[in-house]
């Protein structure tokens, strides 16, 4: 599988490296050159610096053989956008987006974008955990 | 007619003056503190602070009775959401957005954000129109109507040159609008003669380029 990954921050150096090591070809956009250090020196992959809003730097990455794209910067409104064009411009069969804001994750769900929202997760799982521990104080008592 | 307005530059915050001036309700809405409360000052209530790519914000602005949404922040990627939830989620009927960097307008047509406005482009066209190049300019693109307007010039010796409008077998998907000669524009009727240095206006389909070229600059 060959999969573009946007933004090389934890998230996407991460998510780049796990599919190297998974057998995957990958490459990775980004805009700041100094983002490469994070994928080590014998990162296997392309790494293109240029942002990823302009088409010519997608096609640098390869965007029109891509398997799946993963949209990881740290603005949601560039991974929406960018999440759009590789689906509806490039017709990447698999898009994914980090959407931080919760009720716009939800939204362009709902519109049929696989969107995965941090924030969302670690509100259920602080939630879950205050939970355990006031059900937890409720039987000591 | 009400409008919310995202984004409180000076096209934004000259918007908004205009629309009052004519009468109508606005919310502007700007996230820089500072910049929110120079418009605090002069719009009052009017003025929202927040973050207009944000659902809450746009819903605490009225964005859901609103008439028109014009997205007009300093961020292309702003504007293509602030449109979508704007038309997508709060179903506003017309939709106007600010294309920063012209590069970006092909992602707000693939999205179908329309119309744009794109300042870059605007000063392109008014150059081709002031000095002109070639002797075919796109003057305006109706991007809902998938129509351009063209200005053409006649060539000496073409087949425009000397004939009327009404002789011409302008093809189908156009149509000429008007003709300008001696700085004097007049309306085309199919008894217009037409010259060699004429400047013709025509509203044509994308792809009528060639067609038009070849009767007004044609051998």
């Amino acid at each position: 599988m060959f999969v573009v990954v946007v933004g090389c921050g934890r998230v996407g150096a991460s998510i780049a490296q796990s599919l190297i090591d998974d057998g995957h070809d990958v490459n990775v956009i980004d805009q700041n050159a100094e983002a490469l250090a994070r994928l080590g020196d014998d990162f296997p992959g392309n790494f293109i610096q240029g942002p990823a809003l302009e088409t010519t730097v997608l096609e640098r990455g390869e965007i029109e053989r891509a398997d799946a794209f993963v949209a990881a910067t740290n603005g949601d409104n560039t991974n929406i956008v960018i999440a759009q064009v590789a689906r509806d411009r490039y017709q990447v069969p698999f898009v994914i987006a980090r959407v931080l804001d919760p009720s716009r994750a939800k939204f362009y769900a709902e519109q049929g974008l696989t969107t995965i929202c941090p924030t969302r997760t670690a509100i259920e799982m602080m939630e879950s955990a205050l939970r355990a521990f006031v059900a937890e104080s409720a039987e000591d008592a | 007619m009400y409008a919310v307005i995202v984004g409180g530059g000076k096209a934004g915050a000259n918007v908004a003056r205009a629309l009052l001036r004519m009468g109508h309700e606005v919310s502007i809405v700007e996230h820089r503190p500072s910049r929110f409360a120079t418009l605090e000052a002069e719009f009052e209530h009017m003025a929202r602070c927040g973050d207009g790519t944000e659902l809450f914000v746009l819903e605490a602005a009225g964005t859901a009775r609103a008439d028109v949404c014009i997205a007009v922040t300093g961020d292309d990627e702003d504007n293509i959401i602030i449109g979508q939830l704007s038309r997508d989620h709060f179903g506003v009927a017309n939709v106007v957005a600010r294309v920063n960097d012209p590069r970006n307008q092909e992602h707000f047509d693939l999205l179908g954000i329309a119309p744009t406005v794109c300042a870059t482009e605007s000063i392109l066209a008014l150059i081709e129109h002031e000095v002109p190049q070639h002797s075919l300019v796109h003057l305006f693109s109706l991007r809902r109507e998938n129509l351009d307007i063209l200005e053409i010039g006649v060539v000496e010796g073409s087949r425009a040159d000397g004939a009327t409008v009404g002789e011409l077998s302008i093809p189908d998907g156009s149509l000429v609008i008007s003709v300008l000669r001696n700085r004097v524009g007049r309306v085309a009727h199919p008894d217009t003669l037409l010259a060699a240095g004429d400047q013709v206006v025509a509203i044509a389909e994308p792809g009528r380029e060639s067609d038009l070229m070849e009767i007004f600059a044609g051998d």
